[in-house]
């Protein structure tokens, strides 16, 4: 029953993000406004229920079985692969490489100036 | 006689979505204990694993992609609950965010903005149609996210799901040695690199680094997530697309 209530929960929180992206008609997809829109009320609430933590265990820990019908989609797209696949692979490899050394350069520079600070300031 | 029995059991299997889910479980079944066996190599991950054998089940057998989904669209639909649910592994790193809030967020934004700029950029110049450019943006989130983004920006959501994956992967193999090569020590920055890179597939890699590198991606590739969400429709726009 606790799996069945936190699954309830996360579909309510889905269901009203789907709902309000296209009432509203924000750019954001219906689960990710349902997704910060649960993180706002854990906020508020300041607590996780057990039913919700162990529902959201259970799918995040088989994250991957979730992809595979996806992934089985890429046979509609062999004949695109076919004629795309070296600027598609070096694209993949090149942007993966720059955005990795990027995000930590920013992150050593942004967390050097902030340590620097504290300590000028005392 | 026998052939017209079979053909009457394969009329019914390919008209309900039974033979689609399960033999979608039990590819993933197969993949997992595969992947475990490995000691988690990611070049073996269990989604191009599992994928690749379904894939070859569907051509040896002539079923189409369309018959297959009736079954394998009930554990795609999941993706909608579990995106949602990334909401609590955020909340339990909460004092961690308000501690290095201004760092993170400075590095998410102009990260995702990177990622994005970087992959539709490389295509074109190298002559990826519009579609591939589109599908490629937003590959450094996590799939369920990333396909609905492609989605709403004019990609190929089934094209950027594979493209997800690849890019987890080689985050997965190459990140923590191209990280060590530009002398990046501190386990909380690396683990924000690979969460803002390559989400999940990089996380679940990160934890074998150190719990610290772990918790800092999956907090990075929750945070990713819905910041990509937010700025690629407008990025995409701004670039004319």
């Amino acid at each position: 029953m606790q799996f069945v209530n936190g699954l309830t929960i996360l579909l309510f929180y889905q269901l009203i993000g789907e709902i309000s992206v296209r009432w509203l008609g924000l750019p954001v997809p219906g689960p990710v406004l349902g997704m910060i829109m649960l993180f706002i009320t854990l906020l508020i609430k300041g607590s996780i229920s057990k039913s919700l933590e162990g529902a959201s265990t259970t799918l995040l820990s088989h994250l991957s079985l979730l992809f595979i019908p996806a992934g089985v989609g890429m046979m509609v797209h062999v004949e695109r692969i076919a004629n795309e696949w070296l600027s598609i692979s070096i694209a993949l490899l090149l942007s993966t490489a720059i955005t990795l050394i990027f995000s930590a350069l920013v992150m050593l520079f942004m967390s050097k100036l902030m340590t620097g600070k504290e300590n000028s300031n005392g | 006689m026998g052939n017209n029995d079979l053909n009457a059991i394969w009329i019914y299997l390919s008209a309900s979505p039974l033979a689609g889910l399960t033999i979608t479980l039990m590819a993933y079944v197969a993949a997992q204990n595969l992947y475990q066996k490995f000691n988690h190599n990611p070049l073996l991950h269990p989604v191009v694993i599992a994928a690749g054998m379904l894939i070859g089940f569907l051509h040896l057998t002539n079923t189409p992609y369309a018959d297959y989904f009736k079954g394998g669209q009930y554990v795609h639909f999941l993706l909608g609950p579990a995106t949602v649910a990334l909401a609590i592994p955020m909340y339990q790193q909460l004092s961690k965010i308000k501690k290095m809030w201004l760092p993170i967020s400075v590095a998410l934004i102009s990260g995702v903005c990177v990622a994005a700029i970087s992959s539709i950029t490389i295509a074109q110049f190298l002559g990826a149609t519009v579609e591939t450019q589109l599908s490629l943006a937003p590959k450094s989130v996590t799939a369920p996210v990333a396909m609905a983004i492609s989605e709403q920006i004019g990609g190929l959501p089934s094209l950027t799901a594979v493209l997800v994956v690849v890019t987890g992967i080689l985050g997965a193999i190459f990140g923590t040695k191209i990280l060590s090569l530009i002398n990046i020590k501190d386990d909380s920055i690396k683990g924000i690199a690979m969460g803002i890179t390559a989400h999940g597939i990089g996380t679940a890699r990160a934890f074998q680094v150190s719990s610290e590198m772990g918790a800092f991606s999956g907090l990075a590739m929750a945070m990713a997530t819905f910041t990509t969400a937010f700025i690629l429709p407008y990025l995409v726009r701004w670039l004319g697309m």
